[in-house]
């Protein structure tokens, strides 16, 4: 169901629409300009925004959005070579170096289930309607490691409307790719591939969620999960999976990687929880990198005022 | 095996033995001038806390392995010179072990004994962790030759076979630590039982049927 009672971000969201009507009717010209002028103008004009699908390419269009923390970035080494992402490797080092040649263009997105809109969308084309925002989001690993990152990227909530989930989508499903030609950290199994990930509807709506295709202003490296990966910023960091191929809307709350590998270990929800602690880690403190003293971790990641209402009534120790 | 308690000090050796002992001493050496010289250049990547602790662990454990495979030499091939080098090896695993927890103590927890508590009661890798380091303690504290006269030799042999113990506990630990990839942890453990089995095989064929 997406019935919502109206909350302070709804206003952000009625100052995103003409944005995307406006990019819509771009859309139709640059489509009539490539009927008129051929395949060749019309490619020219279709690939405009994203360029070259290349790392370290400037992402254009992106505007500074009101989500931001009030503290010094992490910077870009860390960001782009600290990096969990077991298909290129275990160690925190292997995907940037195992992930230089991944290529990542074309790239296209299976979009299934209780949705309106079935079909196989190429990432440009599920992103080019919407606007795309720098956000300066925590992000806190469950390892107890933290970093402050600018993402750029277009918000979850505005791309599910468009494709019009069905009454009965309850859940949302993701799924990165699987091909370990590619993917050489898939030729082992340390977790069942394809990587799985999922949300329940409303927070998949709630407007903190992000599909990010970059990070620093620039097109997203491989090791950080170019070209589209999920950014929830208020749980750990294995909930933002990476190099999405399929998204699907379900009626029952999907399965999850890092809860299949570890049920007692990781849940479905893995909201960030200093309260909760885990068998392997207290999750009390996290170190941000770059700082030599643990902090205090924050419910919620420091956004319980945007997101502990999707919880209320629910046992979080229980549902972690 | 042999009952005679085996530790041997560097004045008792010969000039060639000695030669040798200072090499090994070297090279067990090496893994840490590494770690020094590296932290210092800053190469140490985003996270240095962590990835001292992972070094120092990965070494602690791996000299360990190296000490306990002086007996192993000794049966296979008749080497007798590791065996005198034992407890030079045996006192460098303490120290990468000691360093690491100092490490973890002082660095990555900077002495917030309550949390370090809670680590050591609610999560079974750091319970076995810390119980193989106290074993380690206790057999470096003994690893002078005055506390074989002292314990007495048959007394002094059995609490160094707590070596065993301690070693399968870090491999334990090890295992325990990682998340999903445990590949590493694993071989380990395989040099490991290689090493204890070799002992065993020896012991069959030996003791009386």
């Amino acid at each position: 169901m997406l019935i919502k009672t109206p909350k302070s971000w709804q206003l952000r969201e009625s100052d995103a629409t003409p944005e995307a009507i406006y990019k819509d009717r771009r859309k139709f010209i640059k489509g009539t300009a490539a009927a008129i002028t051929g395949g060749i103008a019309g490619s020219v004009l279709g690939t405009e925004a994203f360029a070259a699908w290349t790392p370290g390419t400037k992402l254009p269009g992106v505007v500074k959005s009101g989500y931001t923390v009030d503290e010094p970035l992490t910077p870009y080494g860390p960001v782009t070579e600290y990096n969990n992402f077991y298909e290129f490797g275990t160690g925190k080092d292997d995907p940037v170096e195992n992930a230089k040649d991944f290529v990542t263009k074309p790239w296209t997105i299976e979009v299934a289930g209780e949705v309106g809109k079935p079909g196989t969308y190429d990432v440009e084309d599920l992103l080019r309607p919407h606007q795309m925002e720098e956000r300066v989001y925590r992000h806190r690993c469950v390892e107890t490691w933290s970093m402050i990152v600018p993402w750029v990227g277009v918000s979850l909530a505005d791309i599910i409307k468009r494709l019009e989930p069905t009454s009965r989508a309850k859940y949302v499903a993701f799924e990165t790719l699987y091909d370990p030609k590619r993917m050489p950290g898939q030729n082992r199994r340390v977790l069942q591939w394809p990587y799985v990930e999922g949300l329940r509807m409303d927070e998949a709506m709630n407007p903190l969620t992000l599909m990010a295709t970059g990070v620093y202003g620039e097109v997203m490296p491989p090791q950080n999960g170019a070209p589209i990966r999920l950014i929830v910023p208020w749980k750990y960091g294995f909930k933002g999976i990476k190099s999405i191929v399929r998204i699907t809307f379900t009626e029952q709350e999907p399965p999850t990687s890092w809860n299949i590998s570890a049920p007692h270990e990781y849940g479905f929800y893995a909201n960030v929880n200093p309260d909760v602690s885990h068998p392997r880690w207290s999750q009390a403190k996290e170190r941000l990198i770059g700082e030599f003293f643990k902090r205090p971790t924050l419910k919620f990641n420091g956004y319980g005022e945007e997101v502990a209402s999707l919880y209320t009534g629910m046992n979080l120790a229980k549902q972690f | 095996m042999s009952t005679r308690a085996q530790t041997v000090s560097f004045q008792s050796l010969r000039l060639p033995h000695r030669v040798t002992w200072w090499l090994v001493f070297t090279a067990m050496s090496l893994p840490l001038v590494w770690l020094i010289a590296t932290a210092l250049t800053g190469g140490l990547g985003a996270n240095p806390i962590e990835a001292i602790n992972r070094f120092l662990g990965d070494w602690g454990l791996r000299m360990l392995l190296v000490a306990l495979a002086a007996t192993p030499l000794r049966i296979l091939f008749g080497w007798t010179w590791p065996v005198r080098l034992r407890r030079m090896l045996g006192l460098w695993a303490f120290a990468y072990v000691a360093l690491h927890i100092t490490n973890y103590v002082a660095i990555d927890q900077f002495f917030a004994w309550d949390d370090i508590w809670k680590d050591i009661l609610k999560r079974k890798f750091i319970t076995v962790g810390m119980i193989a380091f106290v074993i380690l303690s206790a057999l470096a504290a003994t690893s002078w030759n005055g506390a074989i006269k002292r314990l007495g030799a048959k007394a002094w042999q059995r609490l160094h076979k707590l070596v065993y113990w301690a070693a399968v506990l870090g491999c334990l630990h090890y295992i325990w630590m990682v998340k999903a990839d445990v590949l590493e942890p694993l071989i380990h453990l395989g040099v490991l039982a290689a090493l204890l089995s070799v002992r065993v095989w020896k012991q069959l064929k030996t003791s009386p049927r």
